[in-house]
């Protein structure tokens, strides 16, 4: 029971209700089902692009190129949707979830086979896909008006009023729970974070595992792509910059560690859910938008400074044991 | 017995295989084809200006190259430029004297830096995710005190500074960068200092055996790395006389990319002043011949990317290629 409570995810399964309430006090129409599933769609594309940093990230690895990649997928179909509005929506989200993987996959063979390290690949490539962008739309903005009413057509499905974005996160949450906790796939992975040495002695190509790992991350920035600019109704080369860090804060505040092996889905969904609750309530307890940036990294910090710690201590702990 | 000499013998061909060597030729066959291309390329005032284009960030390259070869990363360079012009703008309106003023904005950068350092060695976590904190911190912070408004009040000096000439012909900026230069060459290649950042790099655990206090090195050098950028900063307002918080957005990876492609090894322990000088002169003249060429400031971006990924994964599949083959 003890150890139940001092569980990481209900630690912060507590603060993320603390935090509900006491926003609550101070502004309670944020705390009406309305408003919190629009917190929930809000925060949607967080979770989804979080779990699949969130694979990469448990290889000792980061993508910083998901917030490119998705600004990029979303501007190269909201161009196709101009030209060709009678296509059907589904062709949309597949074709941005293949140009989204394709993207990862270079990201995968530049730090697999030609051995760039991932900081500089995709720090490159953050700025390569966000430049593209340009090219492909002459700088030019995609309207809302623009878009063909088939491919916003699913954006305002709901169910048990909650909106599709919201049901497609939850989609993505239990195929990542299954592809980490119950497929050897996942195993391989956090074997790999944990010990890369003892995972290639073992037998673990690390080579495919880098390129399967960044490519999932690039078939869901893919994915965010289409959500991205179908909710906003807009595709620009602006859209989304910035957005990696918040998705890494949400890792580690998640507790995902960044030195690789160390983190559960769960607690990544939660790390998200904080993070979205925290850029929701600031206006709500009215803190100014230009506080979220310092905010998310100052949140950052905090986390990182407390995993640390505690992972530190643990080690001591197991020595003493010994 | 055979005597181990202290360095190898000097053979002239050794020279062809430098990295040093290698990105000489292609700044020089830059020069060739950029002159080909246009004929404002070659024209003296033209080559003097365009160094305004550089000098700022090579300036920051400079310290950054120390942190890379001791084996770290500091993304947040670009966020603490923004945070010292901040200062810079802020104590010029408050009215204080042009000294106070410039000290402030020193010590500003200094400071983040010395937050880095601080958190980096204290708490022993790597130095790029404390530095993608900082620099969301950083820049954030800015964004909290500016809001939408902006500065375009400084003192004469920092104006005169940023766009003006020493003798009517030497941009200050780029005077500051080449004497920098020199001395950095030298703590780094010719004194104990530069030799214990390279065996921090190398192994810091040995380094640490060996009885340097590796935790101080790293302290001081993002200090460094701070009040370098700070420096930049009293250039770079003054040049553009104005400070909004998106002040030198995405500089980091145009200066990791100058200390990269100057064949500084991205984990530690190798690298040289005189190539990442050369590689700032590479980028800043290809940069300037493509503006030259009307080519948009986007495809000096993707251009600079491809740039850093292959200058890093050519050499590496080169090398795994051959020992395959063996």
């Amino acid at each position: 029971m003890k150890k139940f409570l001092l569980n990481r995810d209900f630690i912060l399964f507590v603060i993320i209700c603390i935090g509900l309430i006491s926003v609550g006090f101070a502004n309670p129409l944020f705390i009406t089902p309305s408003s919190i599933s629009d917190v929930l769609t809000d925060t949607s594309i967080l979770i989804i692009l979080a779990l699949s940093q969130m694979i990469v990230i448990l290889i000792r690895a980061i993508d910083l190129s998901v917030a490119s990649n998705l600004a990029l997928s979303g501007m190269l179909i909201s161009l196709l949707s101009t030209v060709h509005p009678e296509l059907p929506v589904y062709y949309f989200i597949a074709l941005s979830c293949i140009i989204g993987t394709i993207l990862g996959v270079l990201n995968g063979v530049s730090i697999a086979i030609l051995k760039v390290p991932f900081i500089v690949t995709t720090l490159g490539t953050m700025s390569i896909y966000r430049g593209l962008i340009y090219f492909v739309s002459d700088g030019k903005q995609v309207y809302s008006s623009e878009f063909s009413e088939n491919f916003l057509a699913l954006i305002h499905f709901k169910f048990l009023s909650l909106s599709f974005l919201f049901w497609i996160a939850v989609a993505v949450f239990i195929i990542i729970y299954i592809l980490l906790n119950h497929t050897r796939f996942g195993r391989n992975l956090y074997s790999l974070g944990g010990n890369p040495d003892a995972a290639k002695y073992i037998g673990i190509n690390e080579n495919k595992y880098i390129i399967l790992a960044y490519s999932i991350s690039g078939l869901f920035a893919g994915l965010c792509g289409y959500l991205w600019v179908a909710r906003y109704s807009v595709a620009s080369t602006q859209i989304a910059i910035g957005f990696e860090l918040t998705v890494i804060s949400a890792c580690v505040v998640g507790g995902i560690s960044v030195m690789g092996g160390v983190g559960t889905v769960l607690g990544c969904l939660l790390g998200a859910l904080l993070i979205g609750l925290i850029r929701n309530a600031l206006p709500a307890v009215d803190i100014s938008q230009f506080w979220q940036l310092a905010i998310s990294g100052a949140i950052i910090l905090l986390a990182i400074i407390i995993n640390t710690k505690t992972e530190q201590r643990k080690e001591k702990t197991v020595m003493v044991q010994e | 017995m055979s005597i181990i000499p202290d360095k190898p013998p000097f053979k002239l061909l050794d020279i062809l295989y430098k990295k040093e060597f290698i990105l000489l030729i292609v700044l020089i066959s830059i020069l060739i084809i950029n002159s080909n291309l246009t004929p404002y390329f070659l024209d003296l005032y033209n080559l003097i200006d365009s160094t305004f284009l550089f000098s700022e960030k090579a300036i920051i390259a400079l310290t950054m190259t120390f942190v890379i070869i001791a084996r770290h990363i500091d993304l947040s360079v670009a966020s603490i430029i923004a945070v010292s012009s901040c200062v810079l703008g802020y104590t010029t309106s408050l009215g204080y004297d042009t000294w106070i003023v410039l000290l402030l904005t020193l010590f500003s950068g200094a400071l983040c830096g010395a937050f880095n350092g601080a958190i980096i060695t204290k708490f022993a976590i790597s130095s790029i995710i404390v530095t993608i904190g900082t620099m969301s911190l950083f820049r954030g912070l800015t964004y909290s005190f500016l809001e939408d408004s902006y500065y375009n009040k400084f003192p004469k000096l920092v104006t005169n500074l940023g766009s003006g000439y020493l003798f009517g012909y030497i941009p200050y900026a780029f005077l500051t960068f080449i004497l920098l230069a020199f001395v950095f060459a030298f703590i780094l290649h010719k004194t104990s200092v530069g030799k214990k950042i390279y065996s921090i790099g190398n192994n810091p655990d040995a380094a640490q055996y060996t009885g340097i206090a590796v935790d101080r090195y790293t302290f001081v050098l993002f200090t460094l790395n701070g009040l370098f950028s700070a420096i930049a900063a009293i250039f770079l307002s003054g040049r553009l006389s104005s400070v909004r918080p998106n002040i030198a957005f995405g500089w980091e990876l145009e200066i990791i990319t100058m200390v990269v492609l100057g064949g500084v090894y991205i984990y530690g322990g190798s690298g040289s002043i005189l190539g990442v000088v050369i590689s700032i002169f590479i980028l800043g003249m290809l940069s300037f011949g493509l503006g030259l060429l009307n080519i948009p400031g986007v495809g000096i971006i993707i251009f600079t990317g491809l740039l850093l990924i292959l200058s890093i994964g050519f050499p590496s599949f080169v090398r795994t290629l051959r020992r395959k083959n063996e």
